[in-house]
């Protein structure tokens, strides 16, 4: 068996995962990118609004921070933030000298546009494209330094040796094998969790596999609970409508036509955090003023040429995906589940509690987010992280002594998995659910049961669907028994990786009985800082997630009242 | 809404050739193609392959032909389709690309070529202390053609690949006039020449139109390649036979008011370009036999056309038109 060996393998193609093996290659590591999409697929390229930096004139990083800060509801690491806010103007100046296509100013200077939560004007776009033109501009770059791409290879698990993480498995999609691939350092790159949810901003692809893996091979993963819901995704099929929109001036309102977030945010309005808009508009649903299940987002007042200047995405996808041309009328919106707050504990430089293992983007938890993530820190947070995370593991691909070869036995377990779907498969007469019922059932509990409000009695319902269906899951029935891209043996391994990560979101809901940021408790509606300023570690054992805390890293700014 | 779909299936394993699979699904009525296939795999057919992941038409996975015409599956919906009880939408993988499995094409030659074109910046001279300056004119042009998802749809309609395979192709041609047309970029010049010289470049479309009609993102694959043929020209790097074929173009019409074809391949290869020009009369016999080729249009003695000072005055009026245009 041909065994692949890198210095530093990268899992996941994303802007986080070709940063760090941008930055890899820099310091001179032998590296690989393995993703399941083309890199140019990836989920990063759907970031529409904008990347933050303060680069205005009266703003400061200091400023910046805060407001990261504040918007965590204080449960972020404040070292982490400082660093997040610090470094991002040289991380924009450089994503502009690679040739990203930023809208300027008047001075032909990176323009800024307004954006939830933010003190000042600081989130840098490219009209409402803002990750996919630097996702491609970041792709140029990996071409340029001749980076390794295993292509459409999908990651099945880590390679740990005597506590030591030592490579990945992956499944060849086009050649249908398990392949091992030797990594001194592995960096997790996979991206977000959102298809626990339905519906959902997330591409198919964002399923939670690196965390889910990470956290199979003994990484804690921390603060789960934390699901942003983003205010703005149209209805039928949860597609995103950027936050840009309100960032260019665009209002919400209810069906008596109504600013009603003058009512829950007076100073910030429609600019407010994302957790206190969604909640929000939920509260305007549920008390009957809303339309048709959703509120109104109205940009008629920008006119046409600004709407097609700067928020071209989005009027294509509402005529496409809503029949509605936001040039003419509203669109109708609704919260959404769109980010996860929580992810792969790392330290500041990305490398997790497990040795060899480091983590960057979506699939990470720095912590920069806490309990709230502001809109334009997670393309931050994947260009300023993944840099981190690929100096590190360089240094530390440096400083590993060579090791023995692996032997083939590596990619035994997911082997014999495979070899019992496909029997399985093969075999009359299985009663067996197809995963896709599975997963349905399982984002709508999701979006029920862990939604904007939540109760102990529903978290604790939730608990239990999350073991039915894990149950269910060990009779799941596969259609597809080749070997030439079968997406429907993916899909079995997403399923199983989307139930183990679910697991891990409603355990820690269920114990923090408090309300912070995203996480909203009806039965302990305030936050709690004596109890619960800290953070939620979910540890994998076979009866399910153990749950440890660790504290918050307080420095410059002590934990106050929080609002908008 | 009760949906037929017949999809084109291939399976390497088994298959010696492609073969049809007939399904009949329920799907809401803003269900979309790709909504309707992944109905299909998930209940009806696992076997069934495709690329899918945003359904915002961002990430560019689900190009494939949908009643034989390159979209995405994600933008397509199938109410805009379905035309009366009876219709079945035919569903094929992309045109131009070999087939890996069902829906699945191996886009291997597609990222090649966009390498040939060096797709990155290459700025030149000392690095700015903070960002470039630039105008907002110049960003917002090139947005739009970073609003390419690379989807392929454009490759799979292209005339010209289908003749030629080594014709670099509309999606690496636009993404060629992204950095050429980028201020910031120092290499301007040697692209277009790179361009105009290589076998396959930007001399080697047709105009057939295909790529600006099948592009789900509104890039006009085909003017950004005729943008390229102007710099090409204005910077005095196209000296070739396509350059040349449109200077003898438009000179005929300037002179006559209608195409010298006598005079239009020597004028594109040269006059005095003997063995070029034997080499094209076989072809140009065939046209003649099969009535394509009229013969008073073969002989070299034409009186311009009534009227033809109107022609003159076009050319006169869009040549001071363009003095006033900035070259990169």
């Amino acid at each position: 068996m041909a065994v692949f060996e890198h210095d530093v393998l990268v899992i996941g193609g994303g802007l986080a995962g070709m940063r760090a093996a941008i930055e890899a290659a820099r310091n001179g590591a032998d590296v690989a990118i393995i993703s399941k999409l083309h890199p140019m697929r990836s989920h990063s390229g759907a970031a529409q609004g904008g990347i933050n930096a303060a680069l205005g004139e009266d703003d400061s990083w200091e400023t910046h921070a805060f407001d990261t800060v504040k918007g965590s509801d204080y449960l972020a690491d404040q070292d982490a933030a400082e660093i997040l806010a610090r470094e991002a103007p040289n991380d924009i100046v450089e994503l502009e000298r690679m040739g990203t296509t930023f809208n300027r100013d008047e001075q032909g200077r990176i323009a800024l546009r307004p954006f939830g939560g933010a003190g000042f004007p600081r989130a840098c776009f490219i009209g409402d494209i803002t990750g996919q033109a630097i996702l491609h501009v970041v792709f140029e770059q990996v071409l340029k330094l001749s980076v390794t791409i295993y292509e459409e290879y999908y990651c099945t698990s880590l390679i740990v040796d005597d506590g030591v993480v030592r490579g990945a498995v992956a499944l060849h999609l086009v050649a249908g094998n398990l392949v091992p691939i030797q990594g001194k350092a592995v960096i997790m790159a996979t991206g977000g969790l959102g298809r626990v949810y339905q519906p959902t901003t997330n591409g198919i692809a964002c399923t939670g596999d690196g965390m889910a893996i990470a956290y199979r091979a003994g990484a804690p993963l921390q603060d789960m609970e934390f699901m942003q819901f983003h205010p703005t995704t149209l209805k039928d099929s949860g597609v995103l409508m950027t936050e840009g929109a309100r960032g260019e001036g665009a209002y919400l309102l209810n069906s008596a036509g109504e600013r009603f977030m003058a009512k829950y945010a007076p100073e910030k309005l429609e600019l407010a955090s994302r957790d206190v808009v969604s909640r929000a508009e939920q509260t305007e649903i549920e008390e009957g003023r809303g339309v048709d299940g959703c509120v109104l987002l109205d940009v008629r007042h920008l006119g046409e040429a600004r709407i097609n200047e700067r928020l071209w995405q989005i009027r294509e996808l509402a005529i496409d995906l809503a029949n509605t041309d936001i040039v003419h009328e509203p669109v109708k919106v609704r919260p959404g589940a769109h980010y996860a707050m929580g992810g792969i504990k790392t330290n500041v430089d990305g490398a997790s509690p497990l040795a060899g293992l480091f983590a960057a983007g979506e699939c990470a938890n720095v912590s920069v987010h806490g309990a709230n993530r502001l809109g334009g820190n997670s393309l931050l947070e994947t260009v300023v992280f993944g840099r981190r995370a690929g100096q590190a593991a360089a240094r530390y691909a440096r400083e590993t002594p060579a090791r023995p070869p692996l032997s083939e036995a590596v990619v035994q377990r997911d082997q014999e998995f495979i070899e019992t779907v496909m029997e399985r498969a093969g075999s009359a007469g299985g009663d067996g659910d197809r995963p896709a019922a599975i997963r349905h059932e399982l984002g709508e509990m999701m979006r029920a049961d862990v939604g904007i409000f939540r109760t102990g009695e529903r978290l604790a319902a939730a608990l239990g669907k999350v073991a039915e269906l894990q149950e269910r899951y060990q009779r799941v029935r596969l259609h597809d028994t080749g070997k030439v891209f079968n997406i429907d043996l993916v899909s079995l391994f997403e399923l199983s990786f989307m139930l183990d990560i679910a697991h891990t979101m409603v355990a820690g809901a269920l114990a923090r009985e408090e309300s912070r940021g995203a996480h909203t408790r009806r039965d302990f509606p305030d936050r709690d800082d004596e109890r619960w300023l800290k953070h939620t570690l979910a540890y994998c054992t076979p009866e399910g997630p153990r749950l440890e805390y660790a504290p918050v890293t307080i420095m410059r700014w002590q934990p106050e009242v929080r609002t908008y | 809404m009760r949906l037929r779909l017949k999809v084109q299936r291939y399976d390497p394993a088994g298959d010696q050739a492609p073969r049809y699979s007939d399904y009949s699904i329920d799907v809401p009525e803003h269900a979309t193609v790709l909504d309707s296939l992944l109905e299909v795999r998930d209940y009806e057919d696992g076997t069934l392959a495709l690329r899918y992941s945003c359904r915002s038409a961002i990430c560019g996975s689900c190009a494939m032909r949908v009643d034989k015409k390159a979209c995405l599956a994600c933008k397509t919906k199938v109410a805009d389709l379905v035309k009366g009880e009876d219709h079945e939408i035919l569903v094929e993988p992309m045109g131009n690309f070999p087939v890996i499995k069902d829906l699945v094409t191996d886009m291997t030659a597609y990222w090649a070529k966009m390498r040939q074109v060096t797709p990155w910046l290459q700025p030149v001279g000392p690095e700015p202390e903070r960002e470039f300056l630039v105008p907002n004119e110049a960003m917002m042009d090139l947005a739009r053609t970073m609003n390419c998802i690379h989807c392929g749809a454009c490759v799979s309609a292209c005339t010209v690949l289908e003749v030629d395979k080594g014709f670099i192709a509309p999606a690496a041609l636009a993404k060629a006039y992204r950095f050429v047309g980028d201020p910031r970029d120092g290499l301007s010049k040697d692209r277009l020449k790179y361009l105009s010289d290589v076998p396959g470049g930007i001399w080697d479309c047709t105009r057939c139109n295909m790529c600006v009609e099948v592009c789900p993102k509104d890039v006009r694959p085909m003017d950004r390649i005729m943008q390229l043929r102007e710099l090409a020209v204005e910077a005095g790097v196209a000296a070739g036979t396509g350059a040349r074929h449109g200077d003898a173009f438009a000179g005929s019409v300037r002179r006559l008011g209608r195409l010298d074809e006598a005079r239009l391949l020597p004028g594109s290869v040269g006059f005095w370009n003997v063995p070029r020009l034997l080499s094209e009369m076989p072809g140009a016999l065939r046209l003649f036999r099969a009535g394509k080729l009229p013969w008073t249009h073969a002989l070299p003695w034409h009186k311009p056309i009534p009227g033809i000072k109107h022609v003159r005055r076009l050319y006169d009026s869009i040549r001071a038109e363009r003095k006033g245009k900035v070259s990169p």
